[in-house]
């Protein structure tokens, strides 16, 4: 139960980042522009950030729920 | 365009579909029984459920449509990347687990688990039919559109190609081949796109020159428009000249800069040439460069019915080109008004809610042996589906600066990628994007097969009710399912594979998702309910989808103009407004019914 509330967590986290994702390039283009990462801008960094961290919610989820599961 | 056959191509191909097809009929031995034909008898391991996932998921819509945008608009194709595997966080940690717990075969297994209902049952088959069909539509196309170079066919014969090798795939041995030719598939997809990528950031970025030292630009237009003419009997023209193979829309461009289309006009610095770049300078020195695209306008002569379409040079900086809102179908992003921005969000949220609620999805959860086992090959596939996404935007960027862009198909930017590094690449590339296609049909047509044999023949009318019928049932059922695909890969020939998958998610998202999420995690859900959100999801999608400004404009063949005078909607992607419909229609009929579950 403990771990099926950390998913919610996780799960609300990452809906918050894709509504900001999607908030800021409808509301503030310019921010979009902004070069964040050795010249590349924030849409593509922000983009790679959802795409990345997704991997790494989905890594970080199962170790720690590790076995749970199992015959079900 | 006039593509050659390439023999190379040829030969890979053949071996894949050979290979394909015999593991298919020696697999045909395991899949006697329903449990093993609709579900690999759940002993899939979870890692090579896991690439299976990435070789289900990853369609033509992913490897061909979306390099496609990203080369012709930009960064508007990277949205699609980014929702496609947003999606993959609901599937994980809302939607995972319970399916594989209450399900057995189908989607409407896991939703009719505590009802028993046929109303329910019925519903989700229906819905199940409607999204893989939908979905089917770009896959075929997206075969049409690849066997042109690669075996220098037309459209319609590559849409057969794949429609009887899938056919064959299914009816052999179900989902147990079905998930072989997967991982195979989305195993090779991701090896050799990493390899494209390593190609490109080697190749880096130049600026291709005429003998006088000119480049491709938006100054000199005149020097640079090139016209193909297509006179009413099927006759082409290039600037004026028959079509042939000295004759093609880039042969002009190469003979004076020795490129096509798709090129840099500046480079930071005036440098003429990067040299090899690393993945984060790639994109900084591309954001800081001038990018020639091509405008395409058409016009027909009344008199003559002869179409004549423009290919005029616009100059880009990179940095406009990285941000979204370039594609027509994201051009709201950047109005100041708030109801243009509404298409941009109906489709993100229909990205993000619509990959745990496509069927064929779905099914896969049923191949492992328990609900850990469809965690973990969940993390795998988000890993792999990850991987390859990130790669889509070198492979869209490289194929915009590759000079090898045929300006008349999107679809077809990612192999004339390849073929811009040698014709073996061309060919490979080519015949493993041919798999791409078939990967993701075969997984298609499985969940069709499974929705009416499984589902309605023999659990809601009961005329099959051996287990062994059941899966002759569903053999039959995968070949008119694929006889259905052939045809409709034929009739949407010229749209783009993205733009067709968009669809399919609202559908999937409006009509599955409330009822998923609410049987799971709402005690009051009734099954009529269920069945009411299931329908009106459908039904409010479809009519929304099929009455837009968009569909009237590319399926219909009205101008934009007229296309958004005669639009039903206000916007063109429903999700924004069908999915909480979803919501609402469960919850209303929910409460209304709850005291009397039993009249459904």
């Amino acid at each position: 139960m403990r771990h099926r509330r950390l998913d919610l967590v996780l799960f609300f986290l990452y809906c918050g980042l894709y509504a900001g994702f999607m908030g800021i390039a409808a509301f503030r283009q310019d921010w979009m522009a902004w070069p964040v990462l050795g010249g590349v801008n924030l849409a593509i960094a922000y983009g790679m950030g959802l795409i990345l961290g997704a991997i790494a919610l989905a890594l970080v989820a199962t170790l720690v729920r590790r076995g749970e599961g199992e015959g079900r | 365009m006039i593509y050659e056959t390439n023999a190379l191509a040829v030969a890979v191909f053949s071996l894949f579909v050979a290979a394909v097809l015999g593991l298919s009929f020696w697999l045909g031995r395991k899949a006697t029984s329903a449990g093993g034909y609709f579900a690999a008898h759940g002993q899939i391991g979870w890692f090579v459920n896991g690439v299976a996932f990435a070789g289900d998921y990853l369609s033509a819509a992913s490897f061909l449509g979306i390099c496609g945008m990203i080369a012709f608009y930009g960064y508007d194709g990277f949205l699609y990347s980014i929702g496609y595997l947003a999606g993959w966080i609901v599937a994980l940690f809302v939607i995972a687990e319970p399916i594989r717990r209450l399900g057995r075969f189908t989607f409407a297994d896991a939703l009719d688990a505590k009802f028993q209902s046929k109303g329910v049952k019925t519903a989700a088959a229906i819905s199940t039919l409607v999204v893989s069909l939908f979905y089917l539509i770009p896959q075929m196309v997206g075969a049409g559109a690849l066997v042109k170079p690669l075996l220098g066919l037309p459209h319609w014969s590559g849409v057969l190609l794949v429609g009887v090798t899938v056919t064959l795939i299914v009816v052999t041995a179900g989902m147990v081949s079905t998930t072989w030719v997967q991982f195979i598939k989305g195993a090779l997809l991701l090896i050799f796109c990493a390899v494209l990528v390593g190609l490109i950031l080697d190749r880096g970025l130049a600026v291709p020159r005429a003998a006088d030292g000119a480049t491709i630009s938006a100054k000199d237009s005149a020097r640079w428009t090139q016209t193909l003419e297509t006179a009413r009997d099927g006759a082409k023209l290039v600037n004026g000249a028959p079509l042939g193979a000295d004759n093609q829309l880039d042969s002009r461009l190469r003979a004076d800069v020795g490129t096509g289309f798709g090129s840099i006009s500046a480079l930071p610095g005036g440098v003429e040439r990067t040299g090899p770049l690393g993945p984060i300078s790639y994109l900084a020195t591309f954001s800081q460069s001038t990018i020639v695209t091509w405008q395409k306008s058409e016009k027909t002569d009344a008199a003559t019915g002869t179409r004549t379409a423009t290919f005029t040079p616009k100059e880009s900086t990179g940095d406009d080109l990285l941000l979204p809102g370039a594609n027509p179908t994201f051009k709201g992003i950047r109005s100041p008004e708030l109801s243009k921005k509404l298409d941009f969000f109906s489709l993100m949220i229909a990205l993000f809610l619509g990959t745990a609620s496509l069927p064929h999805i779905l099914i896969r959860y049923y191949t492992v042996k328990d609900a850990a086992a469809a965690r973990k090959s969940t993390v795998v596939g988000i890993a792999a589906i990850g991987g390859f996404y990130v790669l889509t935007l070198y492979l869209g960027l490289g194929a915009m600066t590759s000079g090898h862009l045929d300006p008349t198909d999107s679809n077809m930017s990612a192999p004339l990628l390849a073929r811009s590094f040698s014709d073996t690449l061309f060919a490979i590339i080519s015949a493993i994007a041919f798999t791409t296609v078939l990967g993701t049909v075969s997984g298609l047509v499985m969940a069709g097969a499974g929705a009416v044999a499984h589902d309605l023949l023999a659990n809601v009318f009961g005329v099959v009710r051996e287990d062994k019928a059941k899966v002759r049932v569903a053999k039959i059922a995968a070949i008119a399912l694929g006889v259905g695909a052939m045809a409709l890969g034929i009739l949407f020939e010229r749209m783009n594979v993205t733009f067709l998958v968009g669809w399919a998610f609202n559908i999937a998202a409006s009509a599955n998702l409330p009822s998923l999420v609410m049987v799971l995690f709402w005690k009051r859900t009734t099954k009529q309910g269920v069945v009411a959100a299931v329908l009106v999801g459908i039904v409010s999608s479809l009519a929304w989808v099929l009455t837009s400004a968009d569909t009237i404009e590319k399926v219909y063949g009205y101008s934009a103009a007229d296309a958004a005078n005669l639009a039903f909607v206000p916007f063109s992607q429903p999700g924004l407004v069908t999915i909480p419909l979803g919501f609402v229609t469960l919850v209303a009929v929910s409460l209304m019914t709850r005291r009397n579950p039993a009249t459904a």
